[in-house]
């Protein structure tokens, strides 16, 4: 690990270094406060009774014997919510029609997936609760359950919902009821056309399993519902806005009747934008009139919070000989689990967007089956159909004796290129990144022994931008109190407060960072996107301009100056012009601090940014694995991510991010799976037999920040925490095709997978 | 989690009589790594708790000429820590530093592995290569059981109302032996074997194979002692011809299921795959 600063990052004092984050000792020693530590007086424990069958109208629902239990004091179903309307909410990332989402928070007339949440009980005590639920008497008529793409693609299926139409192409719904719920479209150039000057096509089908994000804090959610009438909500969740908005729709309140409390967070990954336990606490608080707790096993997590897609993709791509790619389409069929809204068009506008391919089509659906509601997973949509994309490429790459990473920069976007989807490319870091991974040491070296191999891919995501909100009091002894509402996830107290503690010219010690309530902050999205230390450090940018403004006015008024004639400095010396006497008037930031209580008052700045711009993040993998022959076991033996940060505000962290995502973009490639048996039931409901790798199963992973900065920030920052779950997929399997000549189509790539693939056969 | 009751045994003829007087939900409590978890996600129903770790016969290792005995609630770390057991037995090292993880083995021991009677225990092949015998204690007195005989179905085993294992008792290995466990998993720890298998045996002089005991696991209701694998390897010499006769049997014996742990054909070619794997590395301890 290199410790000192880039050359990119050395014309700054604080950005490009790597400081002990904020957070770090009260995490460390235990102190933090996790949804699960909370406890208010009076509080009542809550226990959530989930559905058995995967696919079932229910018929009836008796709570009375357990309203009867001893140390019950309120059990709720679907119907004691108020009614809403059929309307759209914002749930962080996209919205969603109301009314599905407080099906999925708990059942209406149908469950729609093993573990749906079906009534909620509150107790004196956790275990009264749990007992309570064996009292809760559900009658269900169980249905076919639907739990492939394809199949429930297919015409006569079984239909989750009799009320869905397929949105088409032309804005159009279908005619009859489908599981489908939407096809969406991307063109470039004439495909037919395009394949016609290709002197070599691939194609291929892959199928993925739905993989979870695999958090270690499980979901909670506690609620008071106070008795003016205005609810409170502590939780653990990525954006405590958008759950302000979620519960407020769900319950009919007004977003100012609710007040929400973040947390710490033990992770998310997207999966913690929706809320699950929130509006049930609510509601048994409201029955109440006692503060209500819940939290989820690690079962409850696996069987009914948001996972990725599971697909079915079909890729075919076309070349000359001299690796130009002339063609590509792609078909992306996305399971949405029990209710629309798969990350597909997020995954369709990603998936050929590293290259300047001039003829293009795209398709993506948007499919409903009896699993749970998928939720946003690092770079939703991305890691599927890149892994269909770059794994055609590859394996045409090699069709054509190219070497992969040269084919690559051959066909690169580059500045200017637009994509199928319509966006235009500015300064990106897409070859750079590629030129540093031919450079890398790794690339350079020999590979050797038998059954050994390596592979490399690309990866592109987005990023985005929205809106972050920042206040900052300068307090008497110079330090900076930064408020912000920016669940910190991957260390972003600490990238925003440098980002201030930069434009302000003052040590990173002196910058505080506080994430508070809703009621203490301005409107901040959700920790999410790749965007918080991208608009959390413009806000905090904005906030220290603000600062600075106001310091210099304040010396203005001082000195009895004219506030022109006074500047702010980059070192925090605050300027004025020559006194009568011909000295120099100046000030230190921390001198000036100190006379602000007496000098007219404490200064507060404050900003608040919405930004529709983000700078594209690029990253290029390279693995070396070994295959076990005889038990299809592949081991990671050698792992390097290269990847454009734009500015690396601290090395250490984007460092963290990319070694993070590696290790989740491992763990789909290789044994992360959904195992659900033919009546939907999920077999594999916890962390013993939902695979994630462990310490021991992934080398030290090496890392290359090529830093190319973003024109459209302040600092140069592109986000940095999704692109990295990208490339591994397609690089592991370009390594084990290139150990033992096999080409996987299917995900993970399971030591059972690859036995049937090789010696076994298929099933 | 339900409500339990907790009493602590100080010798076996008090944990006999508060396992009687607990009925049918009263339930032996060693390291707890396996009935705490099924209390807890109420897999079985306990209503009491008897503690026999605080038995002093329950917890301890002795070697004697004869060979060497475990108490059955003596814990993982104990048997792998043990320097004799290292240089004899290093077959139990292989499996009591494989049973959960290091902060399980500081409690799990042989004997609940063996009581809770997984078809997957990953210390059962080991025990049943190196014919442990195991010693019970009950309202009718005590008794010993062969190891191999000693589970009958997935979670299900010989014990009778009221009985515990009180401990492990195996032979002094014989001059030339060498003994290996294995286990299949996708990842590297902390895992369930998807097959495991165990081998001991004994070599002659001329490298021919004197004595053998193969064992798999996870691939039928019980771990299997595979008595024709044994067979295809005495008084032969260990040739790859052998060896993989010896395979072919221990894939005959395999009767597994598919589940989300691995299918039927990936289990019968790893059953082989472990016994070759077994063979050649309890030949390579024995010389």
């Amino acid at each position: 690990m290199v410790t000192a600063q880039s050359p990119e990052t050395e014309q700054y004092n604080v950005i490009g270094t790597r400081p002990i984050r904020p957070d770090g000792v009260d995490k460390v020693t235990g102190a933090a406060q996790y949804g699960a530590d909370l406890q208010l007086p009076g509080m009542l424990a809550g226990r959530v009774l989930r559905s058995p069958h995967a696919h079932a109208n229910i018929k009836s629902i008796d709570t009375s014997k357990a309203e009867a239990l001893d140390g019950v004091l309120a059990v709720v179903v679907n119907a004691d919510f108020p009614r809403a309307a059929d309307q759209e909410v914002d749930t962080g990332e996209g919205s969603a029609n109301l009314k599905w989402v407080l099906d999925n928070v708990i059942a209406s007339d149908k469950v729609l997936y093993k573990g749906h949440a079906v009534a909620a009980v509150a107790a004196t005590d956790h275990h009264i609760a749990e007992d309570a639920l064996e009292l809760i008497e559900v009658e269900y008529e169980v249905l076919t359950p639907v739990l492939d793409v394809r199949d429930a693609m297919v015409d006569g299926s079984p239909l989750l919902h009799d009320s869905l139409h397929t949105s088409e192409l032309d804005g159009s719904k279908s005619d009859n009821a489908s599981n489908t719920a939407s096809h969406l479209q991307f063109t470039k150039g004439e495909i037919d056309a395009g394949f016609d000057e290709a002197d070599v096509v691939i194609e291929r089908e892959f199928e993925t399993s739905m993989a979870h994000q695999g958090y270690i804090e499980t979901h909670n959610g506690t609620a008071y519902w106070r008795a003016d009438g205005t609810l409170d909500i502590y939780t653990s969740t990525q954006g405590a806005f958008p759950v302000r908005q979620q519960v407020s729709a769900l319950m009919q309140l007004s977003e100012s009747q609710v007040k929400v409390t973040p947390m710490e967070i033990g992770g998310g990954f997207g999966g913690k934008i929706p809320v699950y336990l929130e509006p049930l606490a609510a509601l048994l608080s409201q029955k109440t009139g006692r503060p209500v707790k819940l939290t989820m096993n690690r079962e409850e997590v696996l069987l009914a919070t948001g996972p990725t897609s599971g697909t079915y993709m079909r890729v075919r791509m076309g070349a000359k000989r001299d690796g130009t790619i002339t063609a590509a389409e792609v078909h992306l069929a996305f399971e949405a689990g029990a209710y629309p809204g798969s990350p597909v068009g997020a995954g369709a506008m990603c998936s050929l967007a590293p290259y300047d391919i001039p003829n293009q089509k795209i398709d993506g659906y948007d499919v409903v089956v009896n699993k749970p509601k998928t939720a946003a997973y690092r770079a939703p949509g991305a890691p599927q159909a890149e892994f269909a994309t770059e794994s055609v490429l590859n394996e045409l790459a090699e069709e054509l004796g190219l070497d992969p990473l040269e084919m690559r920069l051959s066909n690169a976007s580059v500045e200017g290129n637009t994509t199928a989807a319509g966006m235009p490319f500015g300064v990106i870091g897409n070859v750079e990144c590629m030129t540093a991974a031919q450079e890398s040491p790794h690339w350079q070296s020999e590979l050797e022994g038998p059954d050994r191999g390596r592979g490399v891919a690309q990866g592109f995501w987005f990023n985005i931008g929205f809106e972050s909100s920042a206040y900052g009091q300068v307090n008497g002894d110079g330090k900076v109190s930064l408020v912000l509402g920016s669940t910190d996830i991957g260390g972003t107290r600490a990238s925003i407060a440098m980002q201030m503690a930069e434009t302000l010219g003052i040590p990173m010690d002196d910058v505080r960072p506080q994430v508070v309530d809703t009621a203490s902050v301005g409107y901040t999205q959700v920790t999410g996107g790749s965007r918080t230390t991208f608009a959390g450090g413009w806000a905090a940018y904005e906030c220290a301009m603000d600062i600075r403004k106001q310091m210099s006015q304040r010396a203005a008024q001082i000195w009895e100056v004219d506030e022109d004639a006074v500047e702010y400095g980059d070192d925090a010396i605050i300027r004025g012009p020559a006194d009568e006497d011909g000295n120099a008037r100046e000030i230190a930031f921390k001198d000036l601090a100190a006379q602000l209580p007496t000098s007219g008052g404490h200064i507060v700045g404050r900003a608040d940014v919405n930004k529709t711009s983000s700078g594209p993040a690029f990253a290029t993998h390279i693995v070396d694995v070994e295959v076990d022959r005889d038990t299809g076991k592949v081991e990671i033996l050698r792992y390097t991510a290269v990847q454009d940060a734009g500015t690396a505000i601290h090395p250490a962290y984007v460092e963290g991010q990319m070694q993070g995502g590696v290790a989740q973009g491992v763990g789909m490639a290789l044994n992360e799976e959904y195992y659900y048996d033919e009546s939907g039931d999920l077999k594999n409901a916890s962390l013993l037999d939902y695979r994630m790798p462990t310490a021991l199963d992934l080398p030290m992973i090496e890392t290359n920040i090529v830093e190319v900065p973003n024109p459209g920030h302040p600092y140069g920052v592109r986000g940095v925490g999704e692109v990295p779950i990208i490339p591994p997929a397609p690089a592991v399997r370009a390594a084990i095709a290139n150990a033992i000549g096999v080409h996987m189509t299917e995900l993970p790539m399971s030591p059972r997978a690859i036995l049937e693939a090789t010696t076994l056969g298929g099933d | 989690m339900q409500a339990v009751k907790y009493a602590r045994a100080s010798s076996v003829e008090e944990a006999i009589n508060l396992l009687r007087e607990g009925g049918d939900t009263a339930r032996p409590l060693a390291g707890g790594t396996d009935v705490i978890v099924q209390a807890r996600e109420r897999t079985r129903d306990i209503s009491l708790f008897v503690d026999i770790k605080h038995i002093p016969e329950l917890i301890g290792i002795e070697h004697s000429a004869d060979g060497l005995t475990i108490g059955a609630a003596t814990p993982c770390y104990q048997i792998y820590g043990d320097e004799q057991i290292q240089s004899d037995y290093p077959i139990l090292v292989d499996s009591c530093s494989l049973i959960g993880g290091t902060a399980i083995q500081g409690r799990a021991s042989l004997g609940g592995n063996l009581c809770n009677s997984s078809p997957a225990a990953d210390g059962i092949p080991s025990l049943i290569v190196l014919e442990a015998q195991v010693e019970i204690a009950g309202p009718n007195g005590r008794r010993t059981v062969a190891v191999e005989d000693f589970c009958t179905a997935p979670g299900r085993n010989v014990l009778a109302a009221g009985e515990f294992v009180t401990k492990l008792s195996f032979p002094k290995p014989a001059g030339g032996s060498g003994a290996r466990f294995l286990r299949f998993i996708p990842r590297n720890e902390m895992d369930i074997a998807v097959t495991n298998a165990a081998t001991q045996l004994r070599l002659n002089g001329d490298g021919s194979v004197a004595w053998a005991r193969v064992s798999i696991g996870a691939v039928a209701p019980t771990p299997l002692l595979v008595a024709d694998a044994a067979a295809a390897l005495v008084g032969q010499p260990l040739s790859e011809q052998t060896i993989a006769a010896a395979a072919d049997a221990s894939r005959a014996a395999a009767n597994p299921i598919t589940d989300m742990r691995g299918s039927i054909r990936q289990r019968v070619h790893l059953a082989g795959v472990l016994t070759e794997r077994t063979i050649r590395q309890a030949a390579e301890r024995a010389a």
